[in-house]
């Protein structure tokens, strides 16, 4: 099967190069997550330890019930690790009190659900708004940026649409547009562009090259090569380990 | 986020969930409304019975000569002779005999007619002493009333009750002015306050003199010592059963009477007139309250139940909230102001649905209801604490999850 937890050095990033005193901007060290329901037990994360740096741009690939989504959760302080340590840019998130986590999750991260989960009784632009109403921003800015953000992910014409009035692709592009309105250092993407066809999923794609090339830190899941591609990097899980640090088709290889 | 945000949002999701919200509303209004109503009807046949009682003397115990047959009413005593006397009263006065007897009052009554100037009218004119006032629990509106002084001097002055003194006098002041008793001109020196029609007797027309001038003045008569009743008021409603055993020793003694069926007297407490209709009116009350009690109840559970449920199926929106960066805080006060304003809604439409009900009722059932001020705010209060305690609760334990979890939750 696979190899153990695989160490990545931050010096194989691009980001890297900016020296030593920049700590990684995601550091996992061992970190496990177990499921309890019950007397049952799910290791989803047995043991991962990885380092992504400022600016860089990771793909995840890894079978259904490989661990992606609980790992994404993990690094945008959604859950909690059940072992190891998570250190977001350099601190240990399990030392962070609810307050500065809430604060982090609002300002420094946008994550996309790969379930969506925007609010049914809202429509797509205050959907899009909420993180803004977090952050304290003013109304009136608030709706211009999430017309912005919408505008961006090709949703001009539906923005006082509910998501049930959206189709599945909507949604996820409304969900990436909340992803975006804050404009965060670091965007986390549980399978954006799992309900879009080519052309849609190009667009979206073409955002998050267009944020790399910004400077934002990304990771996205994946199931598709040519996303993956995109990615400087690709980071391959099974079982709740990191098997392969290579590029794309590094699992076409074995 | 500002207060203002998280009024915006909590307004928003009580708009959301129309229907939802106006159920909750609606268990709190109707609750509040029952609890207003029926506490209300209770103190309202409490204050009455209570007014009753006060009207006739609070804490009042009559002697009367004659003792009492088993049908319940006086029989006469011997030939005209009362068999009460003034020495009778001034042994009850003493504190030492009857300590639980706090003012004593002998009296004397008998209709006379009093002329002033060229009006005439009949009424009773009552001789007593200067206790009387406390003892029936009256008050002079005009002028004073009768003093120790009057009573020793045997002085021709009299008070008037306010029928008798606007009878006599119209609208002019009486105090001062003089009316003629039997041939007796004497002084208006006080009126009474009003208290209104009691029973039979009319409080309001009698004229009031000194006991001494009555009877040897006005009344005349043979036996100038003997009294029509003796009033007694007891020191409180708690000693009134004392009072009334130690009167009826000592009258008992003074009399030399042993055996207490023969007595001579009889004592009566307004207040054990009044003691049936106030116990119906306290089991009705008692009765009332667990009704309203229940319905609050009831109210109150479905108020749980539906605030419950929003919590519970909105932990999802909980989490996500979270997710993009609400802290418990925020979230605990979405909630707080979701669950108040609904409690506060209802609290208020309630007690709005109690008022004109209670303006309405007693016009079909002839019942006084008493708005009560304490179970209003009682009624109101209990609504908002139902609704925080079983909105924000549940909101808060679930802000305290992990978002990822809450969002997981179905
Ligand atoms: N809340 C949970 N309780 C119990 N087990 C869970 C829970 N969430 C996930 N799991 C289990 O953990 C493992 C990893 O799940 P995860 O959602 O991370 O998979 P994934 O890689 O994202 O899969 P997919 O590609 O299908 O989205 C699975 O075996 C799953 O059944
Ligand atoms: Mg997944």
């Amino acid at each position: 099967m696979s190899p153990g937890p695989t160490v990545i050095p931050a010096g194989r990033s691009r980001a890297g190069a900016w020296g030593r005193d920049a700590p990684p901007v995601i550091e996992l060290d061992g970190v496990t997550k177990t499921y309890r329901t019950g007397s049952l037990e799910v290791d989803a994360l047995r043991g991962i330890s990885l380092a992504i740096d400022e600016g860089e741009y990771v793909a995840v690939m890894g079978p259904s019930g490989s661990g992606k989504s609980t790992l994404m959760h993990i690094l945008g302080c959604l859950d909690v690790p059940t072992g190891g340590v998570y250190r977001l840019a350099g601190e240990d998130v399990s030392t962070l009190d609810e307050t500065r986590l809430a604060e982090i999750r609002n300002r420094r991260i946008g994550f996309v659900f790969q379930q969506f989960n925007l609010l049914p009784t809202l429509s797509a632009w205050r959907n899009v708004e909420l993180p803004l109403v977090y952050a304290g921003v003013e109304r009136h800015e608030r709706r211009e940026r999430a017309l912005a953000a919408l505008d961006r992910v090709g949703l001009t014409d539906r923005v006082e649409h509910r998501p049930g009035e959206l189709s599945g692709g909507q949604q996820q592009r409304v969900a990436a547009a909340r992803a975006l309105v804050t404009d965060p250092a670091l965007i986390l993407a549980d399978e954006p562009t799992g309900n879009l066809d080519s052309s849609s999923a190009a667009d979206v794609m073409g955002l998050f090259d267009e944020l790399h090339r910004a400077g934002r830190t990304i990771v996205l899941i994946t199931h598709e090569l040519e996303v993956a591609e995109a990615a400087e990097r690709t980071e391959r899980i099974r079982d709740g380990r990191i098997v392969d640090a290579d590029g794309p088709g590094a699992g076409e290889r074995r | 986020m500002n207060t203002v945000e998280t009024f915006r949002t909590g307004l928003e999701a009580v708009r959301a969930h129309r229907l939802r919200s106006g159920l909750t509303v609606l268990g709190i209004t109707i609750g509040i409304a029952a609890v207003i109503l029926t506490v209300g009807l209770g103190e309202g046949a409490q204050q009455q019975v209570a007014s009753q009682i006060s009207s006739l003397g609070a804490n009042l115990l009559i002697v009367t000569p004659g003792s009492t047959t088993g049908a319940g009413g006086i029989r006469g005593g011997f030939g005209s002779a009362s068999t009460l006397t003034v020495a009778d009263a001034t042994a009850l006065a003493s504190s030492t005999v009857a300590p639980d007897i706090a003012a004593v009052a002998p009296t004397v009554s008998r209709s006379e007619t009093l002329t002033a100037g060229t009006a005439n009218w009949t009424t009773t004119v009552v001789g007593t002493d200067p206790s009387w006032l406390s003892v029936r629990a009256r008050t002079v509106s005009e002028g004073r009333f009768l003093t120790q002084a009057d009573l020793d001097q045997h002085a021709a002055v009299c008070v008037l009750a306010p029928t008798t003194a606007q009878e006599l006098f119209g609208g002019r002041d009486p105090v001062g002015q003089t009316v003629n008793v039997a041939g007796v001109p004497l002084t208006v020196v006080g009126v009474l306050t009003s208290v209104g029609a009691s029973g039979s007797s009319n409080q309001d027309d009698q004229a009031v003199v000194p006991l001494t001038t009555a009877a040897t003045r006005i009344f005349g008569g043979t036996n100038r010592n003997s009294v029509g009743q003796i009033l007694l008021e007891a020191t409180s409603g708690q000693t009134l059963s004392a009072a009334y055993q130690e009167a009826d020793d000592e009258l008992l003694a003074l009399h030399g009477i042993t055996t207490p069926a023969s007595a001579d007297f009889t004592i009566q407490s307004q207040q054990s007139l009044l003691t049936t209709a106030t116990s119906v009116d306290r089991t009705l009350t008692v009765l009332l309250a667990g009704i309203a009690g229940i319905s609050l109840l009831v109210g109150g559970i479905g108020v749980m139940n539906i605030m419950l449920v929003s919590v519970t199926e909105r932990i999802r929106e909980i989490g996500l909230r979270k997710a993009l960066g609400a802290t418990p805080r925020v979230i605990r006060r979405q909630f707080l102001v979701e669950a108040s304003v609904l409690g506060l809604v209802g609290g208020v439409l309630g007690v709005g649905l109690g008022l004109v009900g209670a303006v309405a009722l007693p016009h079909l059932v002839h019942d006084p209801i008493a708005i009560s001020g304490a179970a209003t705010a009682g009624s109101i209060a209990m609504a908002v604490a139902i609704g925080v305690v079983f909105g924000v609760y549940p909101a808060s334990r679930a802000a305290r999850l992990a978002p990822i979890d809450a969002l997981r939750s179905e």
